[in-house]
């Protein structure tokens, strides 16, 4: 009897890492920025580059930080998620305009519509790695006290929304700053 | 004919360099913990390539940060920790053994070590050699046998 309870016993273990394995989604690294304050910037504005904007001016607000560019595939995706987001006023929506082209991105707000309260350009990258980006689109979330309590990589889709990001943000509004 | 082939030539050779940055250093330990540094992190667009193999545009800046740290007087640890806070411990290659790499570090280990087990206990439990008794009658069959198998 033993004789195949053994080899039956190692496979369903097996079967089990592996379906976990399989469910896994090798993009999602946890990022050591939860629960830090969120790194210093400070950028010309998209549309007013002689305007810059740092995450100190966000103090006292919750506010979602959303990496995107205009080369970005699935930015497209994610787009129509986050002027739908935008409409419901429940946190500011600052973009970080990633490694692009200044007119390529007004182009496509102009296009798509823009939900972002406002965006930044970080044209060589630097504040990308200072937020540890590395596949665009990423969104933040930080609270009143500048500190990052979550981040989400890969486009934001509306049960993302709903499940995650609309309770997460009630929750942080309700905080003292 | 020869001067034309030698311009044709160099222009090639520019070519098969223009994937790599030309990057100047101070000294050659300098150099040689730049070289260490981009073949020990991890490009997290291609994740089984370091950022001295990939071309991702995300490598590209990060061989710049590299580049720009140790220019600026930083240690390689300073390096490295500057990307672990960061990109986490996922982007070392060789990440340090805590709690959370545990697994990942005895994880091959302890696989090992159940591995020869299981090998031992079925090598042993093989040695006991196959013993049967045979009445003398089938001796002298087998014997006959194979005599008769030696003629044929």
């Amino acid at each position: 009897m033993l004789k195949y309870i053994i080899p039956l016993v190692i496979f369903i273990v097996m079967a089990v890492f592996l379906a976990v394995g399989l469910n896994l989604n090798p993009r999602d690294i946890p990022s050591p920025l939860i629960d830090k304050p969120a790194p210093a910037f400070s950028a010309p504005k998209l549309g007013a580059p002689s305007e810059t904007l740092s995450q100190a001016d966000m103090k006292g607000k919750v506010w979602l930080f959303n990496v995107w560019a205009s080369w970005c595939v699935s930015c497209r995706s994610e787009h129509p998620i986050l002027n739908q987001l935008a409409q419901q006023k429940a946190a500011v929506i600052v973009g970080l305009n990633y490694k692009d082209e200044p007119d390529a991105a007004k182009n496509w707000l102009t296009q798509l519509g823009n939900p972002y309260d406002v965006s930044i350009m970080d044209q060589d990258g630097r504040i990308g790695i200072d937020w540890g980006v590395y596949g665009v689109p990423e969104t933040f979330v930080i609270d009143k006290k500048g500190v990052i309590r979550y981040k989400h990589t890969g486009p934001v889709t509306s049960q993302d929304v709903q499940a995650i990001f609309l309770p997460l943000i009630a929750k942080l509004q309700a905080e003292n700053s | 004919m020869k001067i034309l082939m030698l311009v044709l030539l160099l222009t090639l050779s520019g070519f098969a360099g223009a994937r790599v940055e030309y990057r100047e250093f101070a000294n050659a330990e300098q150099q040689q913990a730049y070289d260490d540094l981009i073949s020990e992190l991890r490009c997290l667009v291609c994740q089984n390539q370091t950022i001295a193999d990939s071309n991702a545009d995300l490598a590209k800046d990060l061989r710049r940060q590299v580049y720009e740290m140790l220019q600026q007087g930083k240690t390689k640890q300073d390096v490295a920790d500057f990307m672990t806070q960061r990109y986490g411990d996922f982007v070392l290659y060789n990440p340090p053994f805590k709690a959370k790499t545990g697994v990942l570090w005895v994880g091959p280990v302890v696989f090992l070590a159940i591995g020869l087990i299981a090998v031992l206990a079925f090598v042993r439990r093989n040695k006991t050699p196959a013993t049967a008794e045979i009445s003398a009658e089938k001796r002298k069959k087998i014997h006959s046998l194979l005599e008769k198998g030696d003629k044929s």
